[in-house]
C-alpha cells in the first residue's frame, strides 16, 4: 500500500523527480498523489515544460553580425600568432 | 583564486542528461545526433588545426557559435559583455586546443570554457559593485517555495519558441531570479551541466545545487506561466486563463 503524500511534499521533490533522483518508494507515492491532484500535475507539467523550453537553443537569438565580429577577432589572433608559430 | 579560475581546461566535459520522463528538447536531440555523426569528423578537424590549418578551427567553432553565445548571455544578461566573453572563450579554446583530450565533444569543452569566462566576468562585476541585494541576504535557500500559479500549460506551441516575446519573457524571468539561484539554473537547465558539474563549477555542495534548482525552477515556471497559459498559445495580447478544472 502506498503511503499518502501532501502537495507541499510533492512540490519539494518536483525538481528531484524530474532529475530522476528520488527512490522508488517516493516516486510511487508522488505518482499516486499526481493521479488525483490537478494542481500538482499542473505544477509538474509546467516545470518540466519550462525546463524543456529554456534548454532549447533556439530560445535565445544571436546578435546581428555576431559571427562576423567573432571571426574578425579570431583572424587577428591567428595573424598575431602566425609569426611565432612559423618560428617553431 | 576561485574554483572557476582553477578549472582544468583538459577535464572531461559534461554529458547531456535527459530530464525526467519528458520528451527530449530539439536542442538535446540535435546534440545527440551531432555527437553520433560528428565525433570522427571533429577529431579530424582538430588534427588539422593542430597541424596548422586555421580554416579547420572555424569549421570546428561554427556549429557551436549559438551555444557559446547562449552560455555567456544567460549568465551575464548583457549582450556586449556576453559577446566579449564568447569571443574570449573561442580564442582561449584555440590557444589551448592541444590540451583538449577528446574525451568529450569539442562543443562541450568550448561551452565549458565560455561558461567559465562568463562566470569570471560576472564575479569581477559583482566584486566591483558589491551589490548583493538585501532581499537575497534575507532569503534563506532552505525555505520552501510555494507555487503561485496552478495554470495547466503542459502544451507549448512550437511556434511560440521562435517568438521574440517569449525570448524577452525568458530573459525577464531569468533576471527575476537571485544571482545564486540563476547561476545554478543556467548551468543545469540552460547549459545542461550535470548537478555534480554545476556544484563543481560554483564551488558548492550538490545538495545546495538541488535546493537552489528547485526554487529556481518553480520560480521560473511561475514567471512564465501567464504567457504560456494564455496569450502566447492563442496569439492574443490579453491574458487568457486556462485551467484544467
Amino acid at each position: 500500500m502506498v503511503v499518502e503524500i501532501s502537495c507541499e511534499e510533492v512540490w519539494r521533490e518536483i525538481s528531484n523527480y524530474l532529475e530522476g533522483e528520488i527512490d522508488v518508494e517516493l516516486r510511487a507515492r508522488m505518482e499516486e498523489h499526481l493521479r488525483g491532484c490537478k494542481h500538482c500535475t499542473a505544477v509538474l507539467d509546467g516545470t518540466r515544460n519550462m525546463v524543456q523550453l529554456v534548454g532549447d537553443a533556439t530560445a535565445f537569438e544571436l546578435p546581428a553580425r555576431f559571427s562576423h565580429r567573432l571571426y574578425q577577432k579570431l583572424d587577428r589572433k591567428l595573424a598575431d600568432d602566425r609569426p611565432s608559430r612559423n618560428e617553431e | 583564486m576561485s574554483c572557476i579560475d582553477q578549472l582544468d581546461l583538459t577535464q572531461r566535459g559534461h554529458e547531456i542528461l535527459e530530464v525526467g520522463a519528458s520528451p527530449r528538447s530539439s536542442a538535446t536531440t540535435n546534440a545527440v545526433l551531432i555527437k553520433r555523426q560528428g565525433d570522427s569528423c571533429e577529431a579530424e578537424l582538430i588534427e588539422r588545426v593542430l597541424g596548422g590549418d586555421d580554416e579547420a578551427f572555424r569549421e570546428l567553432v561554427r556549429p557551436c557559435e549559438h551555444a557559446v553565445f547562449m552560455a555567456t548571455q544567460v549568465i551575464l544578461k548583457n549582450e556586449a559583455d556576453a559577446e566579449d566573453a564568447a569571443q574570449e572563450a573561442v580564442l582561449k579554446a584555440f590557444t589551448n586546443l592541444a590540451n583538449f583530450r577528446g574525451d568529450s565533444k569539442f562543443s562541450t569543452w568550448l561551452i565549458r570554457i565560455a561558461t567559465n569566462e562568463a562566470l569570471m566576468k560576472l564575479r569581477k562585476q559583482r566584486h566591483q559593485k558589491l551589490h548583493d541585494s538585501l532581499d537575497e541576504q534575507r532569503e534563506g535557500e532552505e525555505g520552501n517555495y510555494v507555487p503561485r500559479d496552478f495554470a495547466d500549460w503542459r502544451e507549448i506551441p512550437s511556434e511560440a519558441v521562435q517568438k521574440k516575446e517569449l525570448q524577452q519573457a525568458l530573459s525577464r524571468a531569468l533576471a527575476s531570479l537571485t544571482p545564486k539561484h540563476r547561476d545554478v539554473f543556467v548551468l543545469r537547465d540552460v547549459q545542461h551541466f550535470s548537478i555534480e558539474e554545476t556544484a563543481q563549477l560554483l564551488g558548492i555542495r550538490k545538495s545546495a545545487v538541488k535546493t537552489r534548482l528547485l526554487r529556481a525552477r518553480l520560480q521560473m515556471r511561475d514567471a512564465l506561466a501567464p504567457g504560456i497559459d494564455g496569450s502566447w498559445s492563442t496569439g492574443r495580447t490579453e491574458y487568457e486563463q486556462v485551467r484544467p478544472w
